[in-house]
């Protein structure tokens, strides 16, 4: 065992893991951060994505001890200092962006990193970039509105399907 | 998935030397060694990270030939090669998802040799030169069949030497479950001719597609491939498609390629 420091949302916390612990487990185990969800932990649905120095990451898919001193954005760290729903979050609320949830951590970090990036996507960018999010209820439809509305867009405009 | 001990060296040197330890393996992006770990295809004692080791990171230009490290992200290449291959950074950009990219490097791509991967049509399609920490490999003896490739125990690729074309473009028939290449081609256009690889469709890995080359170096169009056809002959056959069908892929994909790299 050793030990691991990373910033977390804004804060330096610390666990010991063994070299096989990855990203997922270091968050929810070692510090009880159960947001960030394990769907399928084979690299595939991108319900573990958490921001790493920014950039999106499965976090299934990561060793904590290749990631010292990283700075990691979970979804506990996208509500407002409040408490309330930060506005990705809320938007996801406002055009049911979700249905059981399993997805939605991930859904909403990968929605970071891409508006960070894109403020303004379209929709074809948005459902390019959610590629690797894979959603088994909503049909993604309210996802990519929750997404446009997020980026200030006028989600009027998207044809239902 | 099995306990291992984890090292992070900060040089090339040093990772070597750890390398030289009993059942160690290197580590880059781990977009394709970690999953495998979970399913016990492999239980590495050690574990070196090359991912803190700034030496193989980053793309650069010298004259002719674009030099990229080994632990560059699919992310950074896409990036950063937009400008001096814009037919590189494509390729890059399209592989798996936007976190896998974050991650997985074009040393690890190279490595592995998945016969479904991008990376490998791009080296063998340029003519690149692997560069290990030992000695540089022509991409002509570097990739050696299904997942097997000259590097020997405890090799590591440190960079990678891609001639730059005139024109290029990689056109990939995605698998969209795993997102990986059903069948793609990659075409460059160099003074001296021209070349097409082939990922995705047969089992010895990626190739060489001669008989397109041939035709494409007297006539770089998609027409000067017309009657042409490749031999399913040593095909992938799978759920996903017949051999039949990945030799159909193979012209249909090349053509495009031809048709995205214009002149
Ligand atoms: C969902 C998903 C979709 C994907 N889609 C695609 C796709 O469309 N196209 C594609 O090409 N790939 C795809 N991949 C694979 C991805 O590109 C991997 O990143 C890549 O194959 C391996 O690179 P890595 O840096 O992650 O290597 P790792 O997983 O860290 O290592 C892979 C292997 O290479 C060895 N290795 C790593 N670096 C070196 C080095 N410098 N020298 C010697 N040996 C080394 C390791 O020991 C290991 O055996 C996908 C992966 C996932 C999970
Ligand atoms: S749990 Fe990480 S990709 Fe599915
Ligand atoms: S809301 Fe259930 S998996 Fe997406």
């Amino acid at each position: 065992m050793s030990k691991v420091t990373m910033t977390v949302n804004g804060r330096k916390m610390a666990a010991e893991v063994e070299g096989r612990t990855l990203l997922s487990g270091f968050l929810r185990e070692g510090l009880e951060l159960t947001g960030t969800h394990v769907g399928c932990d084979t690299s595939q649905c991108g319900a573990c994505v958490v921001l790493v120095n920014g950039q999106a990451v499965k976090s299934c898919t990561a060793f904590a001890a290749d990631l010292e001193g990283a700075e990691v954005t979970t979804v506990e760290g996208m509500a407002n200092p409040d408490g309330s729903l930060g506005n990705i979050q809320q938007a996801f609320q406002d055009y049911h962006g979700l249905q059981c949830g399993y997805c939605t951590p991930g859904m909403v970090m990968s929605t970071a990193a891409l508006l960070a990036d894109n403020p303004k996507p379209t929709e074809e960018e948005v459902r390019h970039y959610l590629e690797g999010n894979i959603c088994r209820c909503t049909g993604y439809q309210n996802i990519v509105r929750a997404v446009m509305a997020a980026s200030g867009q006028d989600v009027g405009a998207l044809a239902a399907e | 998935m099995y306990n291992f001990d984890f090292v992070k060296p900060g040089s090339v040197a040093d990772a070597v030397a750890a390398l030289a330890g009993e059942e160690a393996q290197p580590l880059s992006g781990g977009q394709t060694l970690i999953p495998s770990m979970k399913a016990r295809l492999n239980a590495p004692g050690s574990l070196v990270s090359l991912t803190g080791i700034p030496e193989l990171v980053g793309v650069c230009r010298e004259g002719d030939t674009l030099v990229i490290g080994a632990a560059t992200t699919h992310a950074q290449v896409a990036r950063d090669a937009a400008g001096d291959f814009p037919g590189l950074a494509a390729l890059a950009g399209q592989i798996g998802d936007p976190a896998v990219r974050n991650k997985g490097t074009i040393g690890g791509s190279l490595a592995n040799n998945d016969p479904s991967a991008c990376y490998p049509a791009a080296a063998l399609g340029t003519g690149a030169t692997i560069v290990t920490d030992r000695r540089e490999i022509a991409a002509d003896d570097y990739f050696q069949g299904m997942f097997t490739t000259a590097l020997e125990e405890g090799e590591i690729i440190t960079s990678v030497r891609l001639p730059i074309p005139q024109a290029s473009a990689y056109a990939k028939f995605v698998q969209p479950a795993s997102r990986f290449a059903l069948t793609a081609a990659f075409v460059a256009r160099y003074a001296s001719g021209v070349r097409v690889a082939i990922t995705g469709a047969s089992e010895n890995g990626v190739f060489r597609w001669a008989e397109a080359e041939a035709a494409l170096s007297s006539d770089f169009s998609a027409n000067a491939l017309d009657g042409l056809a490749h031999s399913a002959h040593e095909m992938i056959a799978d759920l996903h498609g017949t051999a039949a069908y990945r030799a159909h892929l193979v012209g249909v994909m090349t053509r495009r390629a031809v048709a995205a790299a214009g002149s």
